[in-house]
């Protein structure tokens, strides 16, 4: 019975991680979508006349997919992380490490609910903005792939933070040093062929950019990298932070 | 007897400090097991170690037989653990806390009515769907016993259960863990308090520096200092003490006299006698068994530092 998979074991923390946000909607739902929507009308107002970044498409409606994936990312890693610091600050997360869960179940209950909290937001900015936007639907599919990625990995991202923070203040700095400054630099406002050379070379090096772009591809059908390339790097680094989040949890768990 | 937990050649090191050095021991299944030791003993690593929050170094811990490290999760099942601290879910109420730790042992609806049983066993129920942060402490810690038995362990791990609650609520406690251990649960039972332990358990091991100082049933422990105390208050102040009870006084305060006496050389009566023939009147009189504090001090001692 050590091995096999405890299929309720997972359910119930992924569940119960769920209810955990959904208890608090204003604060991790409502909250970064209107942060998101006060994004799009500020910049939307001030640039729309002024840039074309992809041939017909006007700047608000380049701009939303940016703001999803820009919130899908913090948000989801939000989730894990701040849950997780919590419960360690609380203690309560001993609940969890008492019982029959192996690490595989603990963190897959972690990052699903992490997507969760990361699409709903999406989906709420989306479902607004387009009241407003004009907005394609190019490739579906894509769409769906790139946020569920995104998600996941900061989720993972989140797990990874979550325990080794051992302070609020730690996480902060986590998020406000690295989440925020690499989401805000990958795209999200402008597209990255409108940047100095050098600066177009640095922000290949960030994978949140690959995040964004194959997101706003699902979108449009343009982008400013092959839509292959954001895939692969996209699932790199998803695979990277699922095995780096596992060797923490499995750490965790003595 | 079958064994409820094994401990074999148990190591465990934090840093530069060697919390563990070797236990080795048996609970048997049925028992009352106290675990007694001073702060820093090691009796929190030895229990994060047995439920699978630490990992030993060296040796080995089976929980009804199964290792809780190779076979971690039947293990797992076969041990309720109440922590020490007061912890808790602030964004549930006590039903939904004792749903989640009843499904995250894989245990779905067909639990539900044990889960009643327990809110009413431990007078819960009219709290059952209030958030855990508007109950009190005593609340809370019924709430962690709850949570410990939601699977029906047949081991169940008390770390210092009575630390910093009110005596009606350590009545209560006390009276619960008698009632599970008469219900056939191996009950493993850490204490500061020495009287609880006293009380409660028929088994004892006591810990100093990582190591076992000894494991006993309560009986031969408290055998092992086989003394009493005798207060005598006589009728006045000033008298010439029988030469026979010299030895036995430990000390004199005006007409109040303190005698240690050995349980099987000294009686009561001789003393009594011996005062009467010295033309002395008693007017009052108690004595004091002894204890298990006074075994545990001795023991403490003869290991190393006091507690």
């Amino acid at each position: 019975m050590s091995a096999g998979f405890n299929g309720r074991g997972f359910w119930t923390l992924f569940t119960k991680e769920v209810r955990r946000f959904l208890k608090v909607t204003v604060q991790t739902v409502l909250t970064p979508m209107v942060t998101a929507l006060l994004y799009l009308l500020v910049f939307g107002q001030a640039l729309e006349a002024h840039v074309e970044v992809y041939p017909g498409i006007g700047y608000s409606a380049f701009l939303i997919p940016g703001l999803m994936m820009m919130s899908i990312i913090q948000n989801a890693f939000a989730n894990s992380s701040s849950s997780l610091i919590q419960s360690k600050m609380t203690g309560n997360l001993v609940f969890v490490l008492l019982a029959p869960i192996s690490s595989l179940e603990f963190f897959a209950a972690f990052v699903l609910a992490a997507v969760v909290r990361g699409l709903l937001v999406a989906l709420a900015v989306y479902a607004v903005a387009v009241l407003f936007v004009d907005l394609p639907l190019a490739h579906p599919w894509a769409i769906a792939v790139f946020a569920v990625i995104g998600s996941a990995t900061l989720g993972a991202l989140g797990v990874i933070a979550g325990i080794w923070a051992d302070k609020y203040d730690q996480l902060a700095g986590f998020q406000n040093f690295f989440i925020l400054p690499l989401s805000f630099l990958s795209g999200v406002f402008y597209s990255i062929h409108s940047l100095p050379g050098v600066w177009q070379q640095i922000s290949h090096f960030n994978p949140f950019f690959y995040l964004i772009d194959g997101f706003r591809w699902g979108f449009f059908g343009q982008s400013d990298s092959s839509p292959v390339l954001s895939l692969a790097v996209g699932s790199g680094f998803l695979a990277l932070m699922i095995a780096l989040a596992l060797a923490r949890v499995s750490r965790l768990r003595a | 007897m079958t064994t409820a937990i094994s401990i074999q050649q148990v190591h465990k090191r934090f840093a530069a400090v060697q919390a563990l050095r070797g236990i080795s021991m048996e609970v048997p299944q049925g028992a009352f097991f106290g675990l007694l030791g001073p702060n820093g003993a090691g009796k929190s690593t030895l229990i994060s170690i047995m439920a699978g929050l630490a990992r030993a170094d060296a040796g080995a811990i089976r929980v009804m037989g199964h290792n809780v490290v190779s076979a971690w999760r039947q293990s797992r099942h076969a041990l309720g653990v109440v922590p020490q601290e007061l912890v808790y879910d602030p964004f549930f109420s006590v039903r939904e806390v004792l749903r989640l730790q009843s499904g995250y042992f894989g245990l779905g609806r067909g639990n539900e009515a044990w889960i009643e049983e327990l809110l009413e066993t431990l007078s819960l129920a009219d709290k059952a769907d209030a958030n855990l942060q508007a109950l009190s402490g005593g609340m809370k810690r019924r709430v962690l016993i709850a949570q410990a038995l939601v699977h029906r362990p047949e081991v169940v791990v008390l770390d210092e259960p009575t630390a910093g609650v009110d005596v009606e609520l350590r009545q209560a406690l006390w009276h619960f863990a008698r009632r599970l251990h008469r219900e056939g649960h191996t009950i493993l039972l850490t204490t500061h308090y020495l009287e609880e332990a006293e009380s409660l358990c028929d088994e004892i091991a006591i810990l100093n520096h990582g190591q076992l100082v000894t494991r006993d049933s309560k009986q031969n422990l408290l055998a092992r200092y086989p003394w009493r105390t005798l207060h005598i208050t006589v009728d006045r102040t000033s008298f010439q003490l029988p030469e026979a009870l010299v030895p036995l006084l430990t000390s004199a305060d005006d007409s109040c006299l303190t005698f240690r006496l050995h349980r099987e050389r000294d009686t009561i009566g001789a003393v009594l006698a011996a005062l009467q023939a010295a033309g002395l009147t008693v007017v009052d009189l108690s004595t004091e068994e002894v204890g298990l504090e006074e075994v545990f001090l001795r023991l403490i001692g003869q290991s190393g530092e006091g507690p």
